[in-house]
């Protein structure tokens, strides 16, 4: 199973790179950008794993190991069954 | 007394503390090796500056579950001291044995330049050599360094005196100019509520010797050195022979 | 089965063809034709340069080891040794700015650490177009941030080098990497494969379709299907070669090895022909054992693939275990791959079946030279080709603008994203003349200058080859330091064109000449050919690295004025030379004439003295005088000095002011010492035969020059420094 995980900046975080991204995209005129977060995107092939079994297993990865939970927050979602 | 430098793979300051720490100091120090479980016996257990791992995760993210560094933790949660300089800064955060995190440097480059640090609090194990209010000139090279904790630790960390550096400029003001990376309230190192264990950005190690152009890090060192031999009955130093060739 | 089309893409011609088949008995399979294509091509074959490289001196008392080897190395007292080298990394520079500059970090680190020392600082030249250009800002961002991405990260200080900026590289930006490594003498470690029975171990990152070949991409045995998975961009680890600086360093230092080599260009085909070859033996390899990164690759990429963060380390049977228990302790592999044997050829397996059968020396050592046509270019800039100049109305006006002008300015942009303290041996930040390292437990220090000016060597070649060398010198002698060594990094455009080759002949021709002149050996280096994008070539632009030694680094000099009432003292001649000056190039927007005279005698005499004056304790400060002439250099003395103290300076030079003030007149110092001292700084000169003049005083607030009494400008530090300072970020600064 492939699982994939997005780390992103907590809204109450500043994202100095989401910041630089936005100004460079007002730069270009894309006027209609109003705001940009940026994260890391993180794939996990799990072998042998249920459905059910990946529900604990990733967060608990997530939240131990792929974000920090005091700046961080993540969401995923599974991308291949088998 | 005894230091003991840890070496994570990417640690690139290991030999740099080292050395400061033995032939300028003067002082007993080990290399301890993330892989073991040995602490040596050390008094004072330093994580240095480097990319361990990497940074490839986030900075300290990895090296905070080496195996050593589950002794270092209970040595801290003992009482033992420990100081975190740079990428040991980051990994104290990460493990949790100080509060708050590292965000990317506000003008999202690395720096590496000489800094002012203004001591906020001269009652520390860590900066009873210096005086309050004392301006320190230490270099700084990092990338996330830009020092993040939400409003409610903030303000714990402020009340209970945490704060023992803070960026400044030459003559200790601390202004929005002198804050390099853009760290809240200008924070350049924190210590635990139990003053026992303590993280700051800046190197004291790279200004520890005139040559090399300050030697203001060495209050930090000395402060250790002064809080930790006082305690206990002195060790004797290293055979300055010994000493003198790296 | 190899025909005309499978030769053009590999880059070989019929006649290198007709001496393969020679070599090696038979027709090459199409695995054995990219091996010599890559190991005969100019990069690994020096097929254009050799006959002209072999003119430059290499041979001096200290020289332990000299070109041919991964760097070179000088024996600096006290049990020990210095091993440097520098680099370029051009092409893959424009193509991925940052993971091009990083892997020329990469690589010239991993060059200096095979010879077992310890890297301990890195410099670069940089050239990059205009910096009012954003494609040539973006290639620069680029190329700064890969040099501190792996520089920093691995824990090796950048502790200068060089930025210019011309035009001439819009679209062929060059990046020159020198790095400078200790050790001890006993400790050194060569790429030879020794003793049959031997085992050849791969340690480092697995394998994958790095940077294979260019040539060969469009090659008929690949089909579409796996053209998209080739990528041509090698990406950089640089925590993976931290582990591997570790381990190998390690491994030498225990004495548990017999030879190491690096995988550089053409990878796994260079290091192991190479091995062998130096050893006078054979090598046998079996590609099964290689880790890959990739599934289904075939020998030849296997081959040629410059996957970076590898090494190739050839051990003596019992000791294999005790190398890969080192590898281990570093979380690294160390599989063995292969067994060096008798009978120079080297013979490699793929699934059972042998698919390369050659010998070694034909590879290595047979590579044809070539002595290409030259013929110097119709028209020669000569002085005379300066048309009449109009003096500036305002002379503080162009002082201030060329403080600004990229060349000159600050570069504290640049530098500050290096960690250049790391190691803690860095005495001198950026900025200074040289950059200055201490040896820990001696008192001696290393001082390294890298310099070119191609504007100059555009006009002249030879004259500008000799400038490079005596200010490279000159820059050691005004912190202290003694050059002992040079590397050099010569970038050249296309070497068919018979213009370009003059201006190579020309260029090493004038290195030879002054490295003769100065005493200093040629330890190797690197030619970079084919600097051309669209039919353009580059100005030509050899870069010279040397590396000099101060026996007690307490004596060490500054470029900063030290207090106030000093008397400043100009060493060298003023004369009236414009030619090939960032002045007439910023203020009149020409690149003509012809550029300074070096007479390499005078210049030789000049940094004799100074050394003596300094050990004689006489000199407060010192930095020579180079783009933007005396009045630049002397906004630079204030601008180092702790207090920026200004200076106020009469001359009574008569010719036209502004040569007077931004000419670029070489064999130039300015420097200053105690009033107490001037009396016996100038006698000391005058008895060395060289030119000194007592030209005013330090202190105030402003920088003011005059000319026989009429001031020409004054304008306050804090106002020049500005414009010096804001230059270069003013550039970058984000526009929202």
């Amino acid at each position: 199973m492939k699982v994939r995980i997005l780390v992103s900046f907590k809204d109450s975080v500043l994202d100095p790179q989401g910041q630089t991204v936005k100004n460079a995209l007002h730069t270009l005129g894309y006027a209609a950008v109003k705001d940009v977060r940026q994260g890391k995107v993180f794939e996990l092939e799990l072998e042998g794993a249920t459905k059910k079994e990946a529900e604990t297993l990733v967060p608990e990865i997530a939240r131990r190991v792929l974000a920090n939970p005091i700046i961080e927050k993540f969401d995923w979602q599974i991308i291949k069954d088998r | 007394m005894k230091f003991g430098v840890v070496q994570f793979p990417g640690s690139n300051c290991d030999f740099d503390t080292f050395h400061v720490l033995r032939n300028v100091m003067k002082r007993e120090t080990a290399l301890l090796w993330h892989k073991d479980h040995d602490l040596q016996g050390v008094d004072c257990v330093v994580l240095p500056g480097g990319f361990s791992y990497g940074d490839y995760l986030r900075s300290g993210a990895i090296a905070r579950f080496s195996p050593l560094m589950q002794e270092v933790k209970a040595f801290a949660r003992a009482g033992g001291h420990v100081l975190g300089i740079c990428n040991g800064f980051q990994i104290l955060l990460e493990l949790g044995l100080l509060p708050g995190a590292m965000i990317r440097n506000k003008n999202l480059k690395f720096l590496c330049q000489h800094v002012r640090i203004r001591i906020e609090n001269e009652k520390t194990d860590f900066t009873r050599a210096g005086r309050k209010g004392q301006v320190l000139r230490i270099p700084i090279a990092h990338f996330d360094g830009n020092y993040y904790a939400p409003a409610r630790v903030l303000k714990d960390i402020e009340r209970h005196r945490q704060v023992v550096f803070r960026y400044c400029d030459a003559e200790g003001n601390i202004t929005e100019e002198a804050n390099v990376n853009g760290s809240l309230g200008n924070i350049a190192g924190i210590r635990n509520r139990e003053g026992n264990v303590l993280g700051l950005m800046p190197h004291p190690e790279r200004a520890s010797e005139a040559l090399l152009g300050s030697e203001d890090g060495r209050t930090i060192f000395a402060s250790l050195i002064l809080s930790l031999e006082r305690r206990k009955p002195a060790r004797r130093p290293v055979r300055r022979e010994r000493a003198r060739h790296d | 089965m190899i025909d005309k089309k499978t030769l053009d893409q590999h880059g070989l011609t019929e006649d290198e063809y007709g001496l393969i088949v020679g070599m090696i008995g038979r027709e090459p399979n199409l695995t054995e034709l990219g091996i010599f294509s890559v190991m005969w091509s100019e990069h690994c074959g020096y097929k254009s340069s050799r006959v002209h490289l072999k003119k430059l001196p290499t041979e001096g008392k200290h020289v332990v080891q000299g070109p041919g080897e991964n760097a070179g190395i000088l024996d600096i007292g006290d049990g020990q040794v210095i091993v440097f080298k520098i680099e370029s990394h051009n092409h893959p520079s424009f193509i991925e700015p940052y993971q091009g500059a990083a892997t020329g970090v990469g690589g010239i680190l991993r060059d200096i650490f095979t010879m077992g020392a310890r890297p301990i600082a890195v410099l670069d030249s940089l050239r990059f177009g205009p910096p009012d250009d954003p494609k040539n800002r973006s290639v620069m961002e680029g190329v700064v941030s890969g040099i501190a991405g792996y520089g920093n990260s691995i824990g090796v200080p950048t502790v200068g080098g060089e930025v210019y900026f011309n035009p001439c590289y819009d679209l062929n930006p060059l990046v020159n990497v020198f790095c400078l490594g200790l050790a001890d003498k006993d400790k050194i470690f060569y790429a030879k494969a020794e003793g049959a029975g031997n085992k050849v171990l791969y340690v480092g990152a697995k394998t994958g379709r790095d940077g294979i070949h260019g040539a060969t991409m469009a090659s008929a045995e690949f089909g579409k299907e796996t053209e998209h998975k080739r990528p041509n961009v090698q990406v950089g680890d640089p925590f993976k070669e931290k582990l591997l600086l570790e381990a190998c360093l390690e491994v030498m230092d225990r004495g548990r090895i017999v030879g190491i080599q690096q995988m550089g260009a053409a990878g796994l085909t260079c290091s192991t022909t190479e091995m062998a070859a130096k050893g006078g033996m054979g090598i046998v390899v079996d590609l099964d054992k290689v880790p890959q990164r990739e599934a289904g690759m075939t020998p030849y990429e296997i081959l040629l693939s410059e996957s970076q963060e590898r090494m190739l380390i050839v051990a003596s049977p019992e000791k294999v275990a005790a190398v890969q228990e080192v590898f281990a302790k570093w979380d690294l592999d160390a599989p063995v791959i292969g067994e060096v044997v008798e009978g120079g050829r080297a013979r490699i397996s793929f699934k059972g079946e042998v698919v390369v059968d050659i010998p070694v020396d034909a590879v290595v050592n047979l590579c044809p030279a070539y002595n290409r046509p030259s013929r110097a270019p119709a028209v020669l800039p000569n002085p005379a080709d300066l048309p009449p100049l109009p003096l500036p109305g305002d002379y503080a006006d162009v002082f201030l603008k060329l403080l600004a002008s990229p060349t000159i300015a600050d570069k504290e942009w640049v530098f500050r994203q290096y960690d250049h303290m790391v190691q803690v041996n860095t005495a001198f930040l950026p900025g200074a003349d040289a950059a200055l390292l201490r040896i820990k437990g001696s008192k001696k220090a290393l001082a390294v200058s890298l310099d070119g000016n191609s504007l100059y060597t555009r006009l002249d070649p030879k004259t500008g080859a000799r400038i490079a060398v005596a200010e490279a010198c000159r820059n050691l002698v005004c912190v202290g330091a003694r050059p002992v060594g040079v590397t050099n990094c010569l970038n050249f455009g296309n070497p068919e064109k018979p213009e370009v080759m003059w201006q190579f002949e020309q260029a090493v021709d004038g290195m030879a000449e002054a490295c003769r002149a100065f005493g200093i050996p040629v330890t190797g280096g690197n030619v970079s050919f084919y600097n051309d994008t669209e039919g353009l070539s580059i100005h030509p632009t050899p870069v010279l690295g040397i590396v000099g030694i101060l026996d007690d680094i307490r004596k060490a000099v500054r470029p900063g004025f030290k207090a106030t009432g000093d008397a400043v003292v100009l060493l060298g001649e003023n004369m009236e030379e414009l030619g090939g000056s960032e002045y007439i190039r910023i203020v009149h927007n020409l690149e003509a004439g012809a550029p300074p005279a070096m007479d390499l005698e005078r210049e030789k005499r000049l940094q004799e003295f100074l050394l003596e004056a300094m050990g004689a304790g006489l000199v407060r400060s010192a930095h020579d005088l180079a783009e933007g002439g005396l009045s630049v250099a002397l906004a630079e003395c204030a601008f180092h000095g702790a207090r920026k103290t200004g200076c106020e300076v009469d001359l009574t030079d008569t010719f036209r002011p502004d040569a007077l003030l931004f000419g670029e007149t070489q064999s130039r110092i300015v420097v200053t010492c105690r009033p107490a001292n001037l009396g016996r700084f100038l006698k000391m000169a005058a008895a060395g035969g060289v030119p000194a003049k007592s030209i005013g005083r330090t202190g105030g607030r402003d920088i003011a020059v005059r000319q026989q009494g009429r001031e020409l400008f004054r304008v306050p530090v804090e106002k020049a420094y500005r414009a010096w300072k804001d230059a270069l970020p003013n550039f970058f600064k984000v526009r929202t």
